[in-house]
């Protein structure tokens, strides 16, 4: 299936904040960091009270019939023109990539394609269309960061969040080796095939650890979950975060939290 | 000769990626080749649009695959002008039975075979032998497999998975070569033992990388003269070929090749590259007299009639997905026990043995796609584990699954899970409740959750969803 061409919009007035359940469950923080960023850009952010999850799990797993259910579920949510800004590369990456495919000879195929080429992944957003200035307020400080699969080659934005840290005066990026490669959490993937998942995420652990920053920033909560989780386990001086809380908490020091 | 084991045996395919994740040696040997590969495929592409090359590989192949009945009736007109005989094989059994024919009509004892991983597919040497007929290997990697009794790890480098010193053990005690780390003298003397089986051989069998319609030409692409000499010295050839492998003119073969040895080997060229177009003519000097061309479906024909599917058929077996494959390199080849390994086998087997003796194949993947970024011939390989996924448990009723074996990974109670989980998700209200529930309820969360918790602690639901903060936000 064809991609949809990527041709950034101008700068809109509002977005609609798809915030996937991962976000939703567990790292709210780096929801409520993604939104604060948006507004602070002078944008009116609307959080759809009705959003669930965008299927992919189900997607990704063969059970289409039930993904379709989950997904079509979404479809009504972004009525107007607005950009659709998702914390995540790999939710956005379903909804860019894989929902017209999805809808393919169904009444919702229209707009199927339709939220498709207005799903943007937030931190491409920020840096492409908002084109945001970030002023650092953190002390020195050294940093590694991961790049989800789905990030880098579905939504091919392997760059932006370099691009993003690079504007922050005092953080190092220190990049680890193999950055490309996957860091073995492939949602399910890593409950059917554990040991194979286990030894990738054990190298990336060792890969991350090893450039020495001791923390590591990503833009999905999959990698994020899997990486820090395995580091947690084995007792890693590995610590990770959400590159939206990392770039919200740089730039607005001892305010991560007001909500 | 050394028995070798059976291709297809896929069911292990979990334990045998247990005991190769547990195996230091397997893990370092893959590791190191394939950074090796990676590396080196990077460097012979510097200085080229390799966007711009691999569209155009891809659309060669697209459109070749678009004509491709008619291109294969023009090839068999081409190659039987040129005095070579032309035979059909429906599966593997068919095409095993064509080649033996010919050996006995020719009174053949030993065969030579240069690199083909068709005639791996359809197993070939097993039925030779059955027959009284030896074949034996000449490509260094699968006459290294062969020695060890086991069959190629890598569609490209089939002993991939050995290590000199392990080569040289094995030649050791194989062939009483002397124990050296010197792989110079390894090579020669590899090269000395085959040189003889060649000079006897009386029929040699090779695969074929790409077969020109227009000009009824076999292109074989190799490094070590061994195609050359197996397609030249014994005074017959039978070239073996998947139906797929056939281009529409000449000039579709150079972007080809330039995008298989770099994807491949990070080679800008082989060191051999044969056409060949028939036997001997009468005023030759050199050459077989007979050149025979079987053309093998295998259950090819059944994918390229599915849009989606066909794609799969693009390939041009580079290698370059299995290099790329973080699962492939850390479990290796044989773990798949497949004909084909890594990424194109899981998407390539399928159809040679049905979903139901392939059906883990697609699952074993975290869908990273790297190699489909790295497909010269753009093989959305990511798409079709999906698909095949959604095919091994019939997910779709819009788009009923055809590929045999379908639904056999269906299991009533992973089917009701993901009908739950639709059902919960697909409505805002009951989702809501139940996410501020669990939230509420996070202490009791289980600190087991399987294969998850095996390698990683479990993950923390947040006080409060981001559901609830915004609601209370808005208010
Ligand atoms: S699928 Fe693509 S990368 Fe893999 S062997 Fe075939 S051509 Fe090469």
């Amino acid at each position: 299936m064809a991609d949809p061409i990527k041709v950034y919009p101008p700068k809109p007035s509002h977005v609609y904040f798809y915030a996937t359940c991962l976000v939703d469950m567990f790292y709210p923080d780096a929801g409520m960091a993604g939104i604060q960023l948006l507004e602070r850009e002078g944008i009116r952010v609307i959080f759809p009270e009705d959003q669930t999850c965008c299927g992919q799990p189900a997607y990704t797993s063969g059970y289409h019939d039930e993904a379709r259910a989950v997904a079509r579920a979404q479809l009504d949510l972004f009525p107007e023109d607005w950009p659709i800004v998702v914390p995540s590369g790999s939710c956005g990456g379903m909804m860019r990539k894989h929902y017209p495919g999805l809808f393919r000879n169904t009444d919702q195929e229209t707009k199927a394609a339709g939220i498709a080429t207005r799903t943007w992944e937030l931190t491409d957003f920020l840096l492409n269309v908002c084109h945001i200035k970030l002023e650092d307020l953190g002390e020195p400080t050294n940093v590694a960061m991961h790049t989800s699969c789905s990030a880098r080659r579905e939504m091919g934005i392997a760059e932006v969040g370099p691009r993003l840290i690079g504007q922050l005066n005092n953080v190092n990026l220190i990049e680890q080796v193999r950055a490309e490669e996957c860091c073995g959490f492939g949602g399910t993937f890593a409950v059917r095939h554990p040991e194979i998942s286990g030894a990738m995420v054990s190298e990336k652990v060792d890969t991350l650890t090893d450039t020495g920053a001791g923390t590591f920033v990503t833009t999905d909560c999959g990698c994020l979950m899997n990486i820090a989780g395995f580091a947690g386990k084995n007792q890693k001086p590995l610590s990770g975060q959400h590159i939206l809380s990392f770039l919200w908490e740089r730039t607005n020091p001892g305010k991560e939290d007001n909500s | 000769m050394t028995q070798t084991p059976h291709h297809t045996d896929v069911r292990e395919f979990h334990p045998r990626a247990r005991a190769a994740i547990a195996d230091p040696k397997i893990r370092k040997n893959f590791r190191k080749a394939m950074d090796g590969l990676i590396t080196k495929r990077k460097d012979a592409f510097e200085g080229w649009d390799l966007e711009a090359l691999r569209d155009l590989g891809a659309n060669i192949r697209l459109r070749a695959l678009a004509n491709l009945p008619d291109l294969l009736e023009q090839l068999e007109k081409k190659l039987s002008e040129n005095g070579v005989k032309v035979h059909w094989a429906i599966d593997g059994d068919e095409a095993c039975r064509i080649i033996r024919d010919i050996c006995v009509a020719r009174n053949a004892k030993t065969v030579i075979k240069g690199k083909s991983m068709v005639t791996e597919e359809m197993e070939l040497n097993h039925y030779l032998d059955d027959h009284d007929i030896e074949a034996l290997e000449s490509d260094l990697g699968e006459y290294i497999v062969q020695l060890a009794g086991e069959t190629p790890s890598h569609i490209i480098m089939p002993a991939i998975h050995k290590n000199t010193g392990e080569i040289s053990e094995l030649m050791h005690e194989k062939t009483g070569t002397d124990l050296s780390s010197d792989v110079e003298y390894l090579t020669a003397s590899a090269r000395h033992q085959l040189r003889e089986k060649f000079m006897n051989a009386d029929v040699g069998v090779s695969g074929v990388n790409f077969a020109v319609a227009e000009t009824g030409t076999l292109c074989l692409v190799e490094n070590e003269g061994n195609g050359r000499m197996t397609t030249t010295v014994p005074q017959c050839h039978i070239a073996v070929t998947g139906i797929e492998k056939v281009v529409g003119k000449l000039e579709d073969v150079a972007p080809l090749l330039a995008l298989l040895t770099r994807s491949a080997t990070g080679q800008h060229i082989t060191t051999y590259f044969n056409m060949i177009s028939g036997p001997r003519k009468p005023e030759e000097l050199d050459g077989p007299e007979e050149v025979h061309l079987v053309l093998v479906d295998n259950g090819r024909s059944s994918i390229y009639q599915d849009d989606e599917l066909l794609d799969t058929l693009r390939c041009i077996r580079c290698g370059a997905c299995m290099n790329h494959c973080p699962v492939y390199t850390r479990v290796g080849g044989h773990t798949y026990g497949t004909t084909y390994p890594g990424p194109i086998g899981k998407i390539l087997m399928p159809h040679l043995i049905g979903l139901d003796e392939g059906r883990h194949l697609p699952t074993a993947s975290s869908l990273c796609g790297a190699c489909g970024e790295v497909c010269p011939v753009k093989i959305p390989i990511p798409d079709l584990l999906v698909r095949l996924r959604q095919e091994s448990v019939d997910g779709d009723k819009l788009n009923p699954a055809k590929v045999r074996g379908h639904g056999a990974k269906r299991g009533t109670l992973e089917a009701m899970v993901w009908k739950g989980w639709s059902w919960m998700h697909a409505r805002p209200g009951v989702y809501r409740l139940g996410t501020k529930v669990a939230s509420r309820l996070r202490r009791l969360q289980p600190g087991n959750l399987g294969g998850w918790t095996r390698y990683r602690t479990a993950p923390k639901l947040a006080a409060r969803t981001l559901h609830e903060r915004m609601k209370e936000r808005s208010q």
